[in-house]
């Protein structure tokens, strides 16, 4: 057999398209699922294709040895090479004993791993344990017989479901109480917080250009003292304000001292 | 008048009347518990009236029969009315089941709850179509799984129970009787493979 060696025949199954080996890879990966692929499939594929060198009848694996020997060398044939076919049946064979301990997983103990003696055991006991179902079986069968002419009804209506347990008497006018003062419209939260009450900066500005009109000079403690603090700030902006005027001049001996305030006006 | 409704209106005899009642309606058999919860009355006057009418509602004395299953009690028609029946009304189970059913049943009901992976390996085939044929019947029901993320497991149910007329599955004959036992198997077995060596 010229050419294709088994890792390279080319397979088209359902559950897998490609060459051999790949198949192989992806099963040992445990990417595809042995259970769903077709061994008998791969095996008439592997037939197929020494057929095509060595004519024999599709699907009769039986006949590969015969093949092999003098028949084809007789009918100008090449003969099997045995090599290919022995390497095949290898695979094919741990194939197969691959994908049956798939299908009987979550079996504890292989039978193969115990010496005949255990195995015979436990495969008596096992045909026992089956044995025992058959008969239950059989006799669920013969109970079944025995009951057929037992008609009840078997009504879908659903039993009311039981109450979960039994309140106390309860006083209804609490209820409506508790509903009413839910009801109720909060009061108005308050804002007083949030507005700040103070006189404008222009009422200083006239208060203090009246003032130095009039006096010339006067001293700024003064004029603020019994003030709120707010107030006696804005007072001190109109100051500042009128100062940049250059409306007044003003006079501090010391951080913090008393400030004196001049009219900037020579008369 | 006055002295047959005196008689009538012994206490059990009005359990009774409540109990016949309760059971004419539910659609499953009541246990003694149930009856007495929904009665009112205790489990021992129930019990008696219940007595009173089993000797009312039995086989050849009336057409309907009070009968103990699936852990409870509840009303069929009697053997007598049943070709009758036939003609009118299906019985859950109405065609016989497949002995794969009835061995895939048989495990359950000894065994549940128990997966479909052990059903599989007690009978050594797959058991996926005869468990979802029970499940359709209504003979056997899912009953949580094997650890978390396990197999689901499955139980029989009280259909089951009553379609096969058990009181509870206490009442299915001992595993151990039934069957062959493993020595003897064995023998076989032993039998066979010397046949075969010689």
């Amino acid at each position: 057999m010229p050419g294709v060696v088994v890792r390279d025949l080319p397979l088209d199954l359902d559950a897998f398209e490609g060459p051999f080996d790949l198949l192989l890879t992806l099963v040992l990966k445990e990417e595809l699922e042995l259970a769903e692929v077709e061994i008998a499939e791969i095996v008439v594929t592997f037939v197929d294709s020494r057929g095509k060198c060595c004519a024999f009848p599709a699907g009769d694996v039986g006949r590969l040895a015969s093949l092999a020997s003098t028949e084809c060398v007789d009918a100008g044939r090449e003969p099997l090479d045995l090599d290919v076919c022995g390497e095949f049946l290898v695979l094919v064979a741990a194939l197969l004993e691959l994908k049956a301990r798939e299908l009987f997983g979550g079996e504890e103990i292989g039978l193969d791993d115990l010496d005949p003696d255990e195995a015979a055991e436990e495969l008596a006991e096992r045909l026992a344990a089956y044995r025992r179902f058959k008969a239950a079986a059989g006799w669920l069968e013969e109970r079944l017989a025995a009951e057929s002419d037992r008609y009840f009804r078997v009504g879908p209506a659903p039993l009311a479901p039981a109450l979960a347990r039994e309140l106390p008497r309860q006083d209804a006018t609490l209820l409506a109480a508790a509903l009413r003062a839910l009801g109720a419209e909060p009061p108005e939260p308050s804002l007083r917080h949030l507005v700040l009450t103070y006189p404008p900066v222009s009422l200083f500005l006239e208060r203090f250009r009246a003032l130095v009109r009039r006096r010339r000079r006067f001293e700024f403690d003064e004029e603020v003292r019994g003030l709120s603090r707010i107030e006696q700030a804005v007072a001190f902006l109109a100051l500042l304000e009128l100062r940049k005027a250059g409306e007044i001049l003003l006079g501090q001996p010391a951080p913090l001292a008393p400030i004196t305030v001049w009219t900037a006006r020579s008369v | 008048m006055d002295r047959a409704l005196r008689l009538i209106d012994n206490p059990v005899d009005r359990v009774a009347r409540v109990v016949e009642g309760l059971l004419v309606v539910a659609p499953r058999p009541l246990s003694v518990e149930e009856l007495a919860e929904a009665t009112g009355d205790g489990p021992d006057r129930v019990e008696t009236a219940l007595g009173l009418l089993a000797a009312r509602y039995r086989e050849g004395r009336s057409g309907i029969v009070l009968e103990r299953v699936a852990g409870g009690y509840a009303f069929r028609a009697a053997r007598e009315a049943a070709e009758a029946c036939a003609r009118l009304v299906d019985r859950p189970v109405r065609r016989g089941l497949s002995q794969a059913a009835l061995e895939t049943l048989a495990i359950v009901a000894y065994l549940g709850p128990v997966s479909r992976p052990e059903v599989a390996r007690i009978r050594g085939v797959a058991a996926d179509s005869a468990v979802a044929g029970l499940v359709d019947r209504g003979l056997i029901a899912e009953a949580g799984r094997a650890g978390e993320g396990g197999a689901v497991r499955y139980r029989t149910t009280a259909l089951f129970e009553r379609v096969f007329g058990l009181t509870s599955l206490a009442e299915l004959p001992r595993l151990d009787d039934l069957g062959g036992d493993a020595q003897e198997i064995r023998a076989r077995l032993e039998a066979v493979a010397e046949r075969r060596g010689a």
